[in-house]
């Protein structure tokens, strides 16, 4: 009785960090959706916007350090803070001018490429960023506060003391997560479906060629969906931010959503909630059950082997678009 | 191809630097995932050479340079940086990486060039006998868990039997460490131990914390590095393990660490092998002949934290170590041999470290051919959340030798083995 | 006039066939082998051999083998990190149970393993493809690190679970260990690095490679025409996994001499990988090398550059290392998608031509 009420924890605990992963992947499905392209720098992005995010806070000047080395002075900050609610609203605008630049400088040139092409380039992306972010703000370690509470939720925990007569842990910053990434989803699926941009987006998803037929700016869109993931990125980035100090690892958060990308499908926005729903409370069953048994810190290929064996029953993913093949 | 050939053989002409100089490299790290480690670390470490050559002169009339290699924390860019500064004949190196450590012990052995790891590296290498360039005083991993420990009895007055007892760790070469003789202290005091591996880099951690919430263990020891530490004890905070009975190996008590979880952090405890804070009369020679001077390393606002305490106090032992080789050899100009001389014939008083302007800073150390590794000891420092602080909450503890020196003669021995080594120091 | 086909008879289908049809490629070729094993061998130093010769050729040996899965037969892997690691311990077992066999046996035993395995883990590949076979490749990835970071047999059940190459000699040479000599260490990934690339070359000629690339150009239509999608794709995990496991099982013994394998196979070294094909061209023996070469030499040059002569601070030149990195590899995706090989191949059509534009 005791293991299936801690089961039962964990998996609450497992749904929550699903949620978190799932923030990751959708940056990566809305991108891979609306252009096609397997967006390696996702993980990047967060962390780049994050970086950005705490350096506004603060007041930091944006590469201190290289116009140190170069003129000598002593610049650090600007002496002011940012409140955290104008702060993201920056940063925001920042990933907007981001995603302007990449499709400029890298996308438009690429084109028609083969798909290993365009995720070989944001490799080079995710290099780029990965250095700018650092001269940019500096390589330290950086606290992230926007006000999201953290810790224990009480009333979870007196209620279910009350009922299973052993209290859950459940985080408020993985209860606010949830919260947020139930907003995002909601506002994107009204976004595509209610406007006109959304509607072009959804074009271009379907077919490049007849969407621009009918005089949608490619462009344009690759533009905006570049914009949109820059700022699931940056919501990524804040939540993943929070709980470890903004600092290099967060661009590794992307290794987490792939095995949810495989399990939901590249392509679809449910897929990827109901993915890192499954793989969240999967791992996390594993590692209570079996973990002990083998040694534990099973979680790294767990997701991926789960995934794999969704994959060889259904190829294509959990809500992906089946793949039909001609000669 | 034969043009880069060729450029890039006359890039790699320009650096060398004057040969009569003492050249001890500062292999860092400033980018990579644990770059907020390394900064501070190899901030202290230069600055206090730079202290040496303006305030002193260098160290026995010899100005110390101190060429800088980006290891950014991985093995491949370890030996590149390796054969590069190997060129440059250093007397030391200090690669602050466990795991470039054990790439280079056969090499600098076969090179003759002694290697000064503390705190971090192999443990057995504390046995001069089989390790004969490798010197990791003050304190080792074996030594951390052991003392970790004995303060835990100090805690309970003594008694550890029926308690429990979980080590958090980073599932490495570096996070395995202690295992081993937490698994023997278990035996002798008849604690219960329990092994929590977290894969890197540590981002997710929620499944551990979760377990430990359901068994309770009445301590924590960890063994983590990088944003492991700052989620291990945000974790801690969020299930509200009491925090001063959570304790973090030297490597997991840094202001880094803890700054992120805030307010709650307060109360946790971390090993050092040294002191904390700018309290002491060696800052203000740093602050007249380096900060004020512009000669900072880095962006200079590391001083005194506690991993800038770190790097400064091992450039502090290794500049002993050279005075004391250049003694020996009756020149200014050692080599690297007459350094590892130095090393074994090493000695730091408490007298000593008051006089540089460090009282109380670090325990004692004596060296000799067998003992490359000091006494082990290590003292418990406690973060204060408010003042935003660490302070020092109990003196040097000794390890436990009857445990830990069967352990560093038989794991030693099998190296010796494996490798064809004669032991040496009869 | 130089590079010309006149005057270039061939008399023979053999002669017509050939790897270098044009006499001054051929005679590239052998000055190249001349200078790597005849020259270089003699003024190597430790400097060159450790930081850029022996990785480079370690690497260019990784990038055929996954150059065979993912050139020639279309199958993305990003577990070649795992392989190589799969490649380094089997190596380490084989030369601290058996001390007295040759260690070159080994390695090619390694080798074998790791093909084994890799058949194995290529299996799901019969039903999955494209990107979701690249992710469910990094299962592969992950799991062997933390099965060979967590059964201590694998290390020997030594304390920290570091593995240490042992010293091992070829023709009395040390190769592995610390005692081995910069030109001893060389050679042995010269010669494994040229046999391989002779097998490679042969063997994606053959048959065997022209039911690779059917694979990938089009599996159906391969299958339709007679080629058997089972055989094709699980030799072709068999032959790369083969060249991966010699080429983790060299960087295990000859170049690093000691490894942690979270550390030294971890997913960057998968990633790694996959960009030296890339950037050194798909489908294409000259683009492995050329890739491998690349992405060796390019920061030990731009380190070398930034710290050694502009005297930069090195938080600095590595950040900006990263940036100069980044945009180079979008640059050449840019000017030449096909990689350093196609670049290679429109420079020596244009050769033969010039100086007439067509």
């Amino acid at each position: 009785m005791d293991q299936f009420i801690f089961g039962l924890e964990v998996v609450m605990n497992g749904l929550m960090t699903g949620v978190m992963y799932a923030l990751v992947a959708l940056g990566f499905v809305l991108i891979f959706k609306a252009s096609g392209v397997f967006n390696y720098a996702q993980g990047v992005m967060a962390l780049f916007a994050a970086l950005t995010l705490v350096g506004i806070q603060n007041g930091q000047v944006p590469f201190a350090h290289l116009i140190n080395a170069v003129f000598g002075t002593q610049l650090h900050h600007f002496g002011w803070t940012v409140p955290a609610v104008l702060a993201i609203a920056l940063t925001a605008l920042v990933m907007v001018g981001l995603a302007f630049v990449i499709e400029k400088l890298v996308l438009q040139h690429l084109v028609g490429q083969e798909p290993i092409i365009l995720f070989m380039a944001t490799i080079g992306l995710a290099y780029f960023l990965e250095g700018l972010g650092d001269v940019m703000w500096g390589a330290d370690i950086k606290t992230l506060d926007v006000g999201l509470p953290q810790g224990i939720s009480d009333p979870i925990e007196e209620i279910t003391a009350n009922w299973f007569g052993y209290g859950f842990f459940i985080d408020r910053l993985d209860l606010w997560a949830t919260l947020i990434a139930a907003m995002l989803v909601a506002a994107l699926v009204a976004f595509a479906q209610y406007t006109k941009q959304g509607r072009a987006m959804r074009a271009v998803a379907d077919d490049h060629q007849a969407a621009m037929s009918v005089g949608i700016s490619l462009r344009f869109i690759w533009v905006m969906v570049w914009s949109i993931a820059g700022f699931v990125a940056l919501v990524a980035g804040i939540m993943w931010g929070t709980k470890s100090g903004v600092q290099f690892s967060l661009s590794l958060i992307a290794l987490k959503a792939l095995p949810v990308l495989m399990l939901g499908g590249f392509t679809s926005i449910p897929g990827a909630i109901v993915g890192g729903l499954i793989i969240g409370v999967g791992e996390k069953l594993f590692e209570f059950s079996i973990g002990p048994m083998v040694g534990g810190a099973t979680e790294n290929w767990f997701a991926y082997v789960l995934a794999l064996i969704f994959l060889v029953f259904r190829p294509q993913g959990l809500f992906g678009e089946r793949i039909i093949e001609r000669v | 191809m034969k043009l880069t050939l060729a450029a890039l053989a006359t890039t790699m002409m320009v650096a060398s630097p004057a040969l009569a100089d003492l050249i001890v490299p500062n292999m860092s790290y400033r980018t990579g995932p644990y770059a907020a480690n390394g900064i501070p670390y190899a901030d202290g470490f230069a600055d206090y050479f730079t202290l040496l050559n303006e305030r002193d002169g260098g160290i026995g009339g010899q100005l110390v340079q101190v060429p800088e290699c980006e290891t950014a924390y991985n093995t491949e860019k370890g030996v590149e940086c390796y054969e590069s500064l190997r060129g440059q004949s250093p007397l030391v190196l200090n690669p602050l990486s466990t795991g470039i450590t054990y790439q280079l012990i056969p090499r600098i052995t076969q090179d003759g060039i002694p290697l000064y790891t503390p705190g971090y590296g192999r443990t057995s290498a504390k046995n001069g006998a089989v390790f004969e360039w490798v010197f990791n005083a003050p304190a080792n991993y074996w030594d951390g868990a052991s003392v970790a420990v004995k303060h835990i009895l100090d805690q309970e007055g003594g008694d550890l039997s029926g308690k429990k007892i979980a080590l958090v760790y980073h599932n490495s070469a570096y996070g395995k460490e202690p295992i081993r003789t937490l698994e023997e202290l278990s035996q002798k005091h008849g604690f219960e131990l329990s092994l929590l591996p977290v894969d890197a880099p540590g981002q997710e951690q929620k499944s551990q914390w979760l377990q430990i919430r359901r068994d309770r263990p009445d301590y924590v020891i960890m063994y983590a590095w990088g944003v492991m530490n700052q989620v291990a004890i945000q974790e801690a905070v969020n299930i509200r393990f009491p925090m001063d009975k959570f304790i973090g190996i030297w490597w997991s008590g840094s202001e880094n660490d803890v700054r992120a979880a805030g307010a709650g952090a307060d109360g946790y405890k971390a090993l050092t092998f040294h002191g904390v804070g700018r309290d002491y009369p060696l800052y203000d020679d740093l602050q007249q002949y380096v900060y004020d001077a512009g000669k900072a390393a880095g962006a200079g606002d590391q001083a005194g934290s506690v991993l800038y305490s770190r790097g400064a106090y091992s450039a502090l032992v290794i500049a002993e170590a050279i005075a004391k080789a250049q003694e020996l050899a009756g020149t200014s100009e050692i080599t690297p041999a007459q350094m590892r001389d130095g090393f074994e014939a090493l000695e730091i008083t408490a007298e000593r470290m008051a006089e540089l302007g460090l009282p109380d800073f670090g325990a004692p150390i004596a060296l000799s051919c067998e003992n490359h590794g000091g006494d082990g000891l290590a003292r418990v420092q406690q973060w204060s959340a408010s003042e935003a602080s660490w302070s020092l909450i109990t003196d040097f503890i000794e390890p436990d030798a009857e445990i830990l020196d069967p352990l560093i003669a038989e794991d030693s021995a099998n190296y010796a083995a494996e490798a064809g080594i004669q032991t040496r120091c009869e | 006039m130089i590079y010309r086909e006149a005057g270039d008879f061939k008399t023979s289908y053999r002669d017509d066939s050939q790897t270098f049809p044009i006499r001054l490629d051929r005679w590239g070729y052998y000055a190249i082998l001349a200078v790597a094993f005849g020259i270089i061998p003699f003024v190597i130093n430790d400097y060159w051999a450790n930081a850029v010769m022996v990785p480079f050729l370690i690497y260019a040996i990784a990038a055929l083998g996954l150059n065979i899965l993912t050139g020639y037969a279309g199958q993305v892997s990003l577990g070649t990190g795992g392989f190589m690691a799969v490649g380094a311990y089997a190596v380490y077992k084989l030369m601290t149970s058996f001390p007295d066999v040759n260690i070159v046996i080994h390695i090619l035993l390694a080798g074998g393993i790791t093909a084994a395995v890799g058949v194995l883990f290529g299996l799901p590949s019969l039903r999955i493809k494209g990107f979701y076979l690249a992710v469910a490749t990094l299962a592969a990835q992950f799991f062997l690190v933390w099965l060979f970071n967590k059964v201590p047999w694998f290390y020997n059940y030594s304390a920290s679970g570091q593995i240490t190459a042992p010293t091992r000699t070829v023709f009395d040479q040390a190769v592995t260990g610390p005692a081995a000599s910069a030109p001893a260490k060389y050679l042995i990934c010269l010669v494994f690095a040229f046999v391989l690339a002779w097998v490679a070359r042969n063997l994606t000629r053959g048959s065997l490679g022209r039911k690779w690339m059917a694979i990938r150009d089009m599996d159906i239509a391969a299958e339709i025409i007679g080629v058997n999608p089972l055989r094709a794709k699980l030799s072709a995990f068999a032959v790369s996994s083969f060249f991966v496991g010699v080429a983790g099982a060299l960087l295990f013994a000859v170049y690093l001499g000691a490894a942690e394998v979270g550390e030294a196979f971890g997913i960057n070294k998968s990633f790694l990988v996959l960009f030296m094909i890339i950037i050194g061209g798909l489908g294409s023996i000259f683009g492995s090398f050329a890739g491998a070469a690349f992405m060796v030499l390019m920061p030990v040059l731009l380190k070398n550059f930034l710290v050694g002569s502009m005297g930069w601070p090195t938080d600095l030149a590595a950040h900006i290392e990263l940036m100069i990195v980044g945009a180079l590899i979008v640059t050449f995706l840019i000017v030449e998608p096909h990689g350093l090989a196609r670049l290679w191949r429109l420079a020596k059509d244009k050769l033969r031509l010039w100086p007439f534009p067509h």
